[in-house]
């Protein structure tokens, strides 16, 4: 049912954890539901750019849940800010070869988590 | 190690029974109908068949329809039971029970019959003072599942069965996951029909049965031929029906035993070396081959597929593993939180199953909660 690309990512997935110091943290999702994702961001700011250091995640739910928190993380790590913004769920499902259909919500699930850790970053770098 | 724990899905077919099968494909492969010696032999099998199933319930020969499994049993329990009985339009049932007869009786609610459907407690009991007050002069059926296929709760069939008869009401009950696991004895019990299955307990796929008491009526679901007491028309699957029967002799006593010991260890080994587990269903009145627990903060899809790789077969009641977005209804009717019910793993253990596959899983399980709770933000 799963790509195998999914499989690796759920089976090893890159950059699980927390993060004390972020700059930006996005949580979305439901226990209820079955699904919980926590992205954490830190920024670092270079030759006037804004670059994506370092990146953590935790997440509840699924195996195509947990394999898209995974391949966002990778996909973002030392990428500017304003191009990560515009990453939307197909770029996620195309780096893990396709998703069943009943799990594209997931992938959706992970573009949310990331875009609400770069509005947080966004609104505390204001003040 | 390759460790098969999915035995509430389908079950391994006994050796015996295949042995069994074999000379009703080769050799007694005649029409059950017709009146040479091939037909007359294939009747013969599937006339000791039928007894021997019989017997094992404390049934007659002529109250014991084979039909295609368990599903189909149970659609021709309900439906026959509701157009049989034409002044009444009422049916109770529980908010626990298999798809093949909550889907039956939600398709007989559109159809204008009405249907209770009642609560358990946090066991997954249904209370039988429930069923009795359920009971108006319309009600035509209670139906109320044997044993519940994903946390192996017994319900207490015997007095809804008395409360049934004492009120004039038909009473079935859906035996697929009990059947040699728990005795039946329809006369004691006081049940008016019955739904096996072959597979759940090491017989062939594709075969089940339903008893009928001698003078219930039910109205067939399909036409055709005058076959089984002409309520299920269709050549009669014989070779399946002699596999049926057979895993149904092979199934004894200390192969109850044994699997109860295995549980035990099995739940106990659980409790022992894993934090924040809940076990879903009752310690006793419990199937003896089910475990079923809920890991806190996990969602099952995960465990079970952690448990794939390292060659463990389970299932998992969280939506997330099927197409539905709802975590299994059996938690949820049992009180259970969303999140918890997410994160429900069943283990069904076999007469198969042995004492180094569960040590096995008690080495491995650990690991995988501690690896799937390091992703987990809850």
């Amino acid at each position: 049912m799963y790509s195998k690309k999914v499989m690796e990512h759920f089976n090893n997935p890159r950059n699980v954890g927390e993060m004390k110091d972020a700059d930006g943290i996005g949580k979305v999702g439901n226990p209820r539901c079955g699904d919980v994702m926590w992205l954490y961001i830190k920024v670092e700011k270079k030759e006037g750019k804004e670059l994506i250091k370092d990146v953590k995640f935790k997440t509840f739910g699924c195996v195509a849940a947990i394999a898209t928190s995974s391949a966002v993380t990778e996909l973002v790590k030392g990428k500017e800010v304003n191009v990560i913004e515009k990453l939307t769920k197909d770029n996620v499902v195309d780096i893990l070869e396709g998703l069943p259909p009943i799990k594209v919500h997931c992938s959706i699930l992970a573009i949310e988590a990331l875009h609400a850790a770069i509005k947080d970053y966004k609104e505390k770098s204001k003040t | 190690m390759k460790v098969y724990v999915d035995n509430g899905a389908s079950t391994k077919v006994d050796g015996k029974v295949l042995k069994a099968m074999e000379p009703y494909f080769t050799e007694k492969y005649g029409n059950a109908s017709s009146l040479h010696d091939f037909g007359r032999d294939a009747l013969e099998g599937l006339e000791k068949a039928r007894t021997i199933i019989a017997k094992k319930i404390n049934a007659s020969a002529g109250e014991i329809i084979f039909t295609s499994g368990g599903t189909e049993s149970d659609n021709m329990a309900v439906i026959g039971a509701a157009y049989a009985n034409k002044n009444k339009n009422h049916i109770i049932t529980s908010a626990i029970e298999h798809p093949a007869i909550l889907n039956t009786c939600q398709e007989l609610e559109k159809r204008g019959f009405d249907v209770t459907y009642l609560s358990v407690d946090e066991g997954g009991f249904v209370d039988p003072k429930d069923v009795e007050s359920a009971i108006t002069d319309k009600t035509a059926l209670v139906t109320i599942m044997h044993a519940n296929n994903e946390t192996g709760v017994i319900e207490p069939i015997e007095e809804i069965g008395k409360i049934c008869r004492e009120k004039g009401v038909l009473f079935h009950t859906d035996t697929v996951q009990s059947f040699t696991k728990v005795d039946i004895n329809v006369k004691k019990m006081n049940i008016d029909m019955a739904s096996f299955s072959s597979h759940k307990i090491h017989g062939p796929k594709g075969v089940g049965a339903l008893y009928v008491r001698t003078g219930v009526k039910i109205k067939k679901l399909m036409y055709g031929g005058k076959h089984e007491f002409n309520l299920r028309p269709g050549t009669e699957n014989v070779a399946g029906a002699i596999g049926f029967a057979e895993a149904v002799k092979q199934m004894k006593d200390s192969n109850v035993k044994h699997v109860t010991e295995l549980r035990d260890k099995l739940i106990e080994g659980v409790f022992d070396s894993i934090e924040r587990v809940k076990l879903n269903g009752p310690r006793e009145n419990r199937l003896c081959n089910n475990v079923n627990f809920s890991y806190l903060g996990l969602e099952g899809e995960t465990i079970s597929t952690y448990l794939s790789m390292k060659g463990v077969a389970t299932s998992t009641g969280s939506a997330c593993a099927s197409a539905s977005l709802e975590p299994s209804h059996v938690l949820i009717a049992m009180g259970m939180k969303h999140e918890d019910a997410h994160g429900s793993i069943r283990m069904t253990l076999s007469k198969f199953t042995t004492e180094e596959e569960i040590e096995y899983i008690l080495k491995v399980l650990p690991d995988i909660i501690k690896k799937s709770r390091r992703i987990s933000p809850l």
